[in-house]
């Protein structure tokens, strides 16, 4: 049995500890909001915050989440950074197809709370590992300055 | 108007009627062809566009629309999302003519029945431009029967009373009554006849054409709450991953489960029987790990070992292959055009010139990998998942499992993207294999990425020879093409070997350019992979080779390659496909859609001034530029490189520039350009699938390198063409990518000097 803390809930999880927290939070507790997309963390769109930090849940084992705490794409509205990201996602009509983007907001979330004003060289950095297919690069740079209050922001 | 959910049988009855006086009156010909003979069909005029597609098209507000008493309008998308917005942009046009608050517009997602909503095939760059007209009409119709039913209760005629903002108003009262309060009667009203339906005037759209209206579903996709296939979750269901052979054509000899069914959570271990014959859509075969969840089973097929027999592709090498393909396309083949005679002007010519380009396989990638969830009930099944082709992915689930078509139900989610890899429903036929085998609890199939990127419908890999006759201006007088590549009816026919109609029209068979002598040619190629349709499909490789081949000739003449473009494609005219020997003109009627060179002359022209075309530039900076006609659109793109001295490349600015006709979505078209823009650069920098013992190498995005933010475009700017909504649309989706390939890599040899003729780029500009 290993404990998990996900989104302020307190998880049993009844599986083996080498379990990527990634399956733990689809199958398990039916949070599938966070994404496969490479299993290798080479992609992003699994990101989600272990204690405030990005993380790639498809390669991070439950064994190693005992004491901390686990935020998703479904809390992280909560947060007003978060909050403010998925407006400007919203505003800027970032998604296309979508798969994508709970890791996009997850990765840029945790970037806005390190560094409120992000240079362009911030978020290239930020940004890199996660993957968008559908090429929405353009906007997610946008709606990361607009969410830090930059004016202008839509390409 | 209270009409009954979309699934009603009472609805469907009452719309095969429907259907089929209104094709009848409005075509001239039924637009269903079921119950119509082949005999009888061969002698019908030929039918384009909508009308040529399967199942054809549908408009009844019966099908399409239903209003609650709270006034809730529910509309239907029959077409799949995968992130074109079409399940925004097709119910946009259903509420304008409506005149419904976009605010108390709900979006329903159609299950796969063509019968009842018309082709649901979501390819070719086709929803919008072939279902705006239904659409509009669809929305009109129940304006006018709202309108029908305020008439009666007020007992004024129709014509005193007018639907505005959800509600209809009798102008000389000033009465009003709200949809959700007509919803009942309206209901109960008879459909308006189709030369009775009154479209509105484009001046009067409320959100075609205004760009206004936020995705339908942002929100969802923002907060984690959009489904996609892979997150469908049932009671009980159980998670499979496939172990499919690695060789186009590979069996299974023999398998040990032992191994995999100690792994915890692992349930059952089943083969899947591959499908006898070319690939189809059918399922690949291969063993299946079924447990309790996705990590298990991916733990469990680990676990397994399985003799393969590798069949007649296990020698399939990249390497060798492109040699093959050099060797067909230097020697005469198949001509499939023939204008003017090209080998006496290019004897007569003063100067040769003949370049050859390369284009690997590429995989779609999507973000989500094929997954799919099916359950068997009471002798019913149902399925879940991304399919851009509902109906086939239902057509198929019925006969793999012997079940009558109206047994099977297809629920369409989101798409993670789809770009042609989800037109085939493989991984819904599995998933519907596997619950069977289960004994009908419903059971997941998901792709890993090492799945995906092994097992694709590939994008084709492709030669292009090209030769030119040149005068003395270094005008191209004779023109040769011969372009060589596996075709896509290889996966149907194991024996197709050269490129079907609709592959060569795209871009090699139907260049518009105002050159005397062309001909084009196309060699052999047998298939050793399963090719498929990808994005922009025949015209990336065909547009590659000829937009670049133009600018080599342009440099060879020392010339701007901008003009030398522009007096390649030569004076604004309107030219037929006939003139270009091309039968396919994307299923569109030739009248309708002939190439009209002015438009071609006019993107060209818009990229270029908008991007500066001719400004000073920076030391090792450089613009390129390309432009392509394709489903029935016209781009052109103007891409701005810098490459240091070390080699190291970025694309500090594209501009695109679009023709496409009137759009309905504006922001949804500079989106698609904008993704194109990227998926572009991404196939040109280092997009490539290779073989070697029949096997694909790249397991992952380590290997499989698609753009990121660093590398992609900093700025991209669209411009898009005014266009007319009385006349016909182009594609959207697809045409974006093809000119972007050969334009980044014109700007490359603007800026270094070095001409890029084998993609992808890769290493190549490094020092």
């Amino acid at each position: 049995m290993t404990k998990l803390n996900v989104n302020g809930k307190q998880y049993d999880i009844d599986l083996p500890a080498d379990t990527p927290l990634l399956w733990v939070l689809r199958d398990e507790i039916g949070l599938t909001g966070t994404k496969f997309g490479c299993g290798m963390a080479l992609c992003g769109a699994c990101t989600v915050h272990i204690d405030g930090q990005p993380g790639r849940a498809c390669v991070t084992p439950i064994s190693a989440l005992a004491d901390k705490k686990v935020v998703t794409i479904e809390a992280i509205g909560e947060d007003n950074t978060g909050k403010a990201v998925q407006m400007a996602w919203i505003d800027l009509g970032v998604p296309q197809c979508g798969y994508c983007q709970a890791g996009q907001i997850m990765s840029a979330t945790a970037l806005l709370k390190l560094k409120p004003k992000p240079t362009d060289a911030d978020i290239d950095s930020a940004m890199a590992g996660n993957i968008c297919r559908c090429g929405t690069y353009g906007r997610i740079r946008a709606a990361i300055k607009h969410a830090a209050g930059e004016e202008g922001a839509m390409p | 108007m209270n009409a009954p959910s979309p699934e009603s049988p009472l609805v469907i009855a009452n719309v095969s009627r429907r259907t089929f006086l209104q094709g009848a009156s409005a075509l001239g010909g039924l637009v269903l062809a079921i119950g119509y003979s082949d005999a009888l069909r061969a002698e019908d005029p030929p039918k384009y566009g909508a009308d040529a597609m399967p199942h054809g098209w549908i408009d009844s507000p019966l099908v399409f629309v239903a209003i609650g008493e709270d006034g809730i309008v529910s509309i239907v998308c029959h077409r799949s999302e995968m992130g074109q917005g079409v399940r925004t942009g097709m119910p946009m046009i259903v509420a304008d003519e409506l005149e419904a608050d976009w605010t108390r517009v709900r979006v329903v997602q159609a299950p796969g029945d063509e019968a009842r909503y018309g082709n649901q095939d979501t390819d070719g760059s086709r929803s919008t431009r072939h279902f705006f007209l239904p659409m509009r009409r669809c929305g009109a119709a129940a304006r006018q029967m709202l309108e029908a039913a305020a008439a009666a209760r007020w007992q004024v005629p129709v014509g005193e009373v007018q639907a505005k903002n959800h509600e209809v108003v009798h102008t000389a009262t000033g009465r009003r009554l709200g949809y959700g309060v007509l919803a009942k009667a309206a209901a109960s009203m008879p459909l308006p006849a189709p030369d009775a339906i009154r479209l509105k005037d484009p001046s009067q759209f409320r959100y075609i054409g205004t760009g206004k209206l936020k995705l339908v579903d942002a929100q969802d996709m923002a907060v984690g709450k959009a489904q996609y296939g892979i997150d469908t979750r049932l009671p009980g269901m159980l998670y499979a991953v496939v172990a499919r052979p690695q060789v186009s054509g590979g069996k299974v000899v023999s398998y040990d489960s032992a191994a995999a069914l100690k792994v915890p959570g692992v349930v059952h271990v089943v083969q899947i029987d591959a499908t006898p014959g070319p690939p189809q859509f059918n399922p690949l075969g291969g063993v299946a790990v079924i447990a309790r969840n996705t990590w298990a089973a991916i733990q469990g097929r680990s676990a397994l070992k399985i003799v393969w027999d590798d069949g007649p592709n296990a020698s399939y090498d990249s390497v060798a292959y492109k040699a093959t393909l050099e060797a067909a396309a230097r020697k005469p083949a198949r001509v499939v055009r023939d204008d003017g005679d090209f080998t006496a002007a290019a004897a007569a010519a003063t100067k040769r010139i003949t370049a050859e380009y390369y284009l690997p396989h590429l995989a779609h990638a999507s973000m989500e990998p094929p997954a799919a969830c099916a359950r068997i009930e009471q002798g019913k099944c149902e399925v879940w998942g991304g399919f851009q082709s509902p109906q086939s992915a239902r057509d198929l689930v019925a006969k793999r499992l012997e079940m009558p078509v109206e047994d099977v139900t297809v629920h369409v989610t989101l798409l993670g993207g789809g770009f042609g890899r989800k037109s085939k429903s493989d991984f819904g036929v599995e998933a519907a294999v596997l619950s069977k085998a289960m004994d009908g609890k419903p059971v997941k199939v998901v792709w890993t990425r090492d799945d995906d990127l092994h097992n694709d419908y590939f994008h084709t890999v492709s030669v292009e020879h090209l030769e030119a006759g040149v005068d003395a201006r270094g005008l191209p007088v004779a023109w040769l093409h011969r372009s060589v590549a596996p075709t896509i009816d290889s996966t149907f026919d194991a024996d197709a070997k050269q490129q079907a109609n609709y592959e060569l029209g795209m871009g090699v068979i139907n260049v518009p350019f105002a050159i005397p002598n062309i001909r084009i040619e196309n060699p052999e190629a047998i298939a050793h992979t399963r090719i498929g349709w990808f994005r922009s499909v025949s015209n990336i490789p065909h547009a590659f080779a000829v937009q670049s081949f133009v600018a080599e000739l342009a440099a060879a003449a020392g010339r701007d390659p901008k003009d030398f473009l522009l007096e390649v494609i030569g004076p604004a005219r309107v030219v037929t496909p006939q003139m270009l020997s091309d039968s396919f003109n994307d299923g569109e009627s030739p009248e309708l859609y002939p190439v009209d060179t002015g438009r071609l002359r006019g993107v060209v022209e818009l990229a270029a001034k908008e991007a500066g075309w001719g400004r000073s530039r920076p030391e090792a900076s450089g613009l390129g530029i390309a432009a392509h006609y394709s489903f029935v659109s016209y781009v052109a793109a103007v891409v701005e490189v810098v490459v240091d001295a070390k080699g190291a490349m970025t694309i500090p600015r594209v501009d695109i520039a679009i023709d496409c006709g009137a759009t309905i979505n504006p922001d949804r078209v500079r989106a698609q350009m904008e993704g194109a823009c990227v998926m572009g650069v991404s196939a040109a920098m280092s997009g490539a699938i290779t073989f070697k013992a029949g096997r694909a190498q790249q397991d992952n995005f380590h290997q499989y390198e698609v753009t990121r933010m660093p590398a992609a475009p900093r700025e991209i700017r669209v411009h898009i063409v005014p266009g007319d909504y009385s006349k016909p649309l182009g594609g959207v989706g697809e045409p974006g990518v093809p000119p972007i390939l050969p334009a980044l890599c014109n700007a490359i040899f603007a800026a270094t000097g070095k001409r890029i003729r084998q993609l992808p780029i890769g290493d190549q500009l490094k020092s």
